[in-house]
């Protein structure tokens, strides 16, 4: 699993470039988005097209990556794949955090 | 007519990953329903994530045990393993996470059972000699959820 950053439009877009975030992943998952994100724009974007499984681990670990941020910055996200949206539907995280269907979309999304 | 398959894994996280992408194969292979996969696969990584943590946690070498019963009205997914029982003998009630408070006060953990009760339509627990049974039970003629 990497992440790797671009930016657009001010935001930092964080790419996961993994087919799942589970158990197994987590943790490693939730200090590689503290690395990436320590410093930097306060709108993160996490780009997750190419997730197609996450667990209730994985879910764990965004909501530690949005927390780690802290109040001043956000963390949206983008592209979510069904069975990623039902995770965050059925939990009601859908909420809690900003889902765009795609990337361009949260990127053109303005601030509020 | 129903078709049967049974297979056991290590209970460790990757032991896991293999388990659970195996069982969704042979899921597969004998043609449960595709609209019905997703929440197949969600509840059932969520009850062997269970094990790995809970069942097994000061032991190296435990074994989940699955096997899947699919008929065109249900499918039937019974997980064994030897780890201690569920306190107090029971299924957890599985409430929703409480996510009404400030942000730094989210939970980052405990979604699993409330998961595995809504992608399910029934459950079942016992406890037989040293080994814990639990059933999950999807309605296959059930929209997803």
């Amino acid at each position: 699993m990497s992440l790797t950053s671009t930016e657009a439009n001010g935001a930092q877009i964080v790419t996961v470039n993994a087919d799942r975030i589970d158990a197994a992943m987590a943790i490693q998952f939730k200090e590689d988005m503290r690395s990436e994100t320590e410093s930097g724009p306060d709108r993160v974007i996490l780009d997750l097209s190419l997730v197609q499984f996450i667990d209730s681990s994985g879910l764990g670990a965004i909501v530690a990556a949005m927390k780690q941020l802290g109040r001043d910055r956000r963390l949206d996200l983008a592209g979510p794949t069904p069975m990623v949206e039902k995770v965050f539907r059925l939990t009601r995280m859908d909420t809690i955090f900003n889902l765009y269907a795609s990337l361009n979309d949260a990127v053109s999304a303005n601030n509020t | 007519m129903a078709e049967t398959f049974a297979c056991s894994f290590k209970a460790t996280e990757q032991g896991a990953r293999s388990c659970i992408s195996a069982v969704m194969q042979q899921l597969r292979d004998i043609d449960l329903p595709v609209n019905r996969a997703g929440d197949v696969q969600i509840a059932l990584a969520e009850a062997v994530n269970n094990i790995v943590e809970h069942a097994y946690s000061d032991l190296s070498d435990g074994e989940i045990y699955i096997q899947c019963d699919l008929s065109p009205d249900e499918l039937q997914i019974c997980i064994s393993d030897t780890g201690p029982p569920l306190p107090n003998g029971e299924l957890p009630v599985g409430l929703p996470a409480d996510i009404s408070g400030p942000m730094e006060t989210l939970p980052e953990g405990g979604f699993g059972w409330h998961l595995i009760r809504a992608l399910t339509c029934r459950l079942h627990y016992e406890r037989q000699a040293d080994s814990n049974q639990l059933s999950l039970f999807f309605d296959m003629q059930a929209k997803q959820n």
